[in-house]
């Protein structure tokens, strides 16, 4: 499709000034002066309009269609939580007015609302206080690693590494790398969770944290979750949780009580906040007691009188993760969603995304390579490695599924899986959705048995079909150039 | 390269060894499974490593992932055409794509595997 700069004629300007009714001003120094026209482009407000309107028909979002992207939890955004972000008494208020002398007074309600999310959060967790500042899940995880290192810092205990298993989140590596930590990668056993015997020898009076991934990416619960938090702390590490996977557990499991230190949550996933196309995102913190007061400042504490204030006097905090109090638009929504769902209507959520993943996989393991078939969660993953001996690779797959109208699901991640589909439907999704991706998938399998040369030119009804991912990466070419 | 008279890891690097120096790169079995790759991060040439490092981050349109070095020693030489044509590695693995040289210093050869290995092991893992 064209750009708009190429639908531009000349000589037909979309505006026309009005005659200037002030003083024209002193003129510019030459040098200051462009010596070319500005290159707008001339085009009619019809034309406009039509141009932006029909990009934004080619956005797919869940709001379009079925949106199973594992590890993303693309669930639906409740539109009730949009009308109250609206509301004039939270959209007009400004992130400084608390600072303000007798500001506190005017956001009693806002601050409020994030202290009272700090304890659900802390309830949902099982952790004993929480930061709302990190404004993504990974902006999270650096902050949760920075608890870690401040944590050892204040005992003045050097340690050198935190351990990853090899099927937790992409950013969890770059996190600690970030945070100053050398990664210790562990190996996956046979039934797809962290490798004991390779983790224990790992682990050492050197090791600061282990980062885990609870569902991990292939959607299973790890089964020795005792025995490694135990261990780490006996070697006196501490315990990261990254409860990306959380919408497979809410008010199953706490991870508080299943020994962990410290959780990051992503508001975006789990509690139903838009995300998609970057964000605003929101990736709270919680701690357990004894890292309280390494938290992020400011905090939010409530007064005797039953008043709210900002507490800065926080000598051991990390300091500030990022501007005022994080992203309080999508709090405010992460929180109505939890007051609206309510304890039994969390866990519902979390009972129904297992099953909508479990009801796939039994629909598609017939026709699917599934390399962990048991103990599935909120998502699972298929190897398209069948396919891939007649030359349908999991890329092909994804690029067929788009031809459907569903999204793809996510490929090759995670990376101990071979030609890896990751499926995560959500809990939002009805029964007749769920068939009708199967059906699809089930077709495209039979397609690739029968014509597997076809896939290398899907999608074919996309805007944009096969890109040159190679030469998007090396050359990408970024802003337009008459 | 003669693939046959090479050595190779189980994270599916190649080692040719001559004397005290060893010329190290990827398998083909490696660039397949990483697809295209558009970027790689080299060591600097003259820089002291550990057997078990990773000095190289090759970047494919797939994933980010590192190359290990199973010697400890010096980084002698760097094939530094990759930085502009990192390409080279998925057309030629075993010869033009080279990667680096290293003057070993210490680390043993035990845990790498001949040509008949490392292909049974490859098969294993589809």
């Amino acid at each position: 499709m064209e750009l708009i700069f190429e639908k531009s004629q000349n000589d037909n300007p979309g505006i026309k000034l009005p005659a200037s009714d002030v003083p024209s001003a002193e003129e510019l120094d030459f040098e200051y002066l462009r010596n070319d026209i500005a290159g707008l482009p001339q085009i009619s407000e019809p034309e406009v309009v039509r141009h932006f309107t029909n990009l934004s028909r080619l956005n797919f979002s869940v709001d379009t269609n079925f949106y199973p992207l594992g590890s993303c939890t693309m669930k639906y955004n409740p539109r009730f939580t949009e009308k109250l972000a609206g509301l004039d008494s939270f959209s007009s208020i400004h992130p400084l007015q608390p600072q303000l002398i007798k500001g506190g007074m005017l956001t009693q309600g806002a601050m409020q609302l994030i202290y009272n999310l700090e304890n659900l959060l802390s309830e949902i967790t099982g952790m004993h206080a929480f930061t709302t500042q990190p404004m993504a899940g990974a902006h999270g995880e650096l902050t949760g690693v920075m608890l870690i290192a401040a944590y050892h810092k204040s005992r003045g205990d050097k340690r050198e590494f935190i351990i990853i298993p090899d099927s937790g989140h992409g950013t969890n590596p770059a996190s600690a790398a970030i945070a100053g930590y050398k990664v210790k990668t562990i190996k996956s056993d046979k039934n797809g969770v962290m490798d004991m015997q390779a983790y224990k020898e790992a682990l050492d009076e050197r090791t600061a944290g282990v980062m885990l991934t609870c569902p991990n990416t292939l959607g299973i619960f790890n089964p020795h979750i005792k025995e490694i938090t135990d261990s780490a702390h006996k070697a006196g590490a501490l315990m990261y949780y990254d409860g990306a996977n959380m919408n497979a557990i809410m008010g199953k499991a706490k991870p508080g009580e299943l020994g962990f230190d410290i959780v990051h949550l992503n508001l975006h996933k789990t509690f139903s906040t838009p995300h998609g196309g970057g964000g605003p995102g929101a990736g709270p913190v919680g701690v357990k007691e004894f890292l309280s007061e390494y938290l992020p400042t400011s905090r939010i504490i409530m007064r005797e009188d039953g008043s709210y204030a900002l507490d800065y006097y926080k000598p051991l905090s990390i300091g500030y993760i990022s501007p005022f109090y994080g992203n309080f638009g999508i709090l405010l929504r992460a929180y109505a969603y939890i007051l609206y769902m309510g304890r039994d209507g969390l866990i519902e959520a979390s009972e129904n995304a297992v099953l909508n993943a479990n009801y796939l996989k039994a629909k598609l393991k017939e026709r699917f390579h599934i390399p962990h078939p048991e103990g599935t969660l909120h998502e699972f993953v298929i190897s398209a490695k069948n396919f891939s001996e007649k030359g349908v690779k999991a890329l092909d797959f994804a690029k067929a599924i788009i031809d459907t109208g569903f999204h793809p699901p996510t490929v090759y991640f995670p990376l101990n899986i071979k030609e890896a589909i990751m499926v995560e439907p959500t809990e939002t999704e009805s029964r007749q959705t769920l068939d009708s991706f199967v059906d699809e998938l089930l077709r495209l399998a039979d397609l690739a048995d029968s014509e597997p040369s076809r896939f290398h030119d899907f999608p074919e009804k996309a805007p944009v079909c096969r890109p040159d991912e190679v030469r998007a990466v090396k050359h990408p070419n970024l802003s337009y150039k008459a | 390269m003669d693939a046959e008279k090479l050595l190779y890891s189980k994270d599916h690097e190649w080692v040719s060894i001559d004397g005290e120096t060893a010329v190290i790169g990827i398998t083909d079995y490696a660039q397949e499974e990483l697809g295209d790759i558009v970027f790689v991060e080299l060591p600097e040439s003259g820089s002291e490593i550990k057997a078990g490092e990773a000095p190289v981050t090759l970047e494919s349109v797939k994933a980010v992932s590192s190359v290990y070095c199973p010697f400890s020693g010096i980084i002698t030489e760097i094939n530094s055409k990759l930085e502009d044509e990192p390409e080279i590695i998925n057309s030629s693995p075993l010869d033009q794509g080279w990667i680096f040289k290293i003057k070993i210093t210490s680390g043993n050869k035990d845990n790498l595997l001949n040509s008949a290995d490392y292909e049974a092991y490859i098969k294993e893992l589809d």
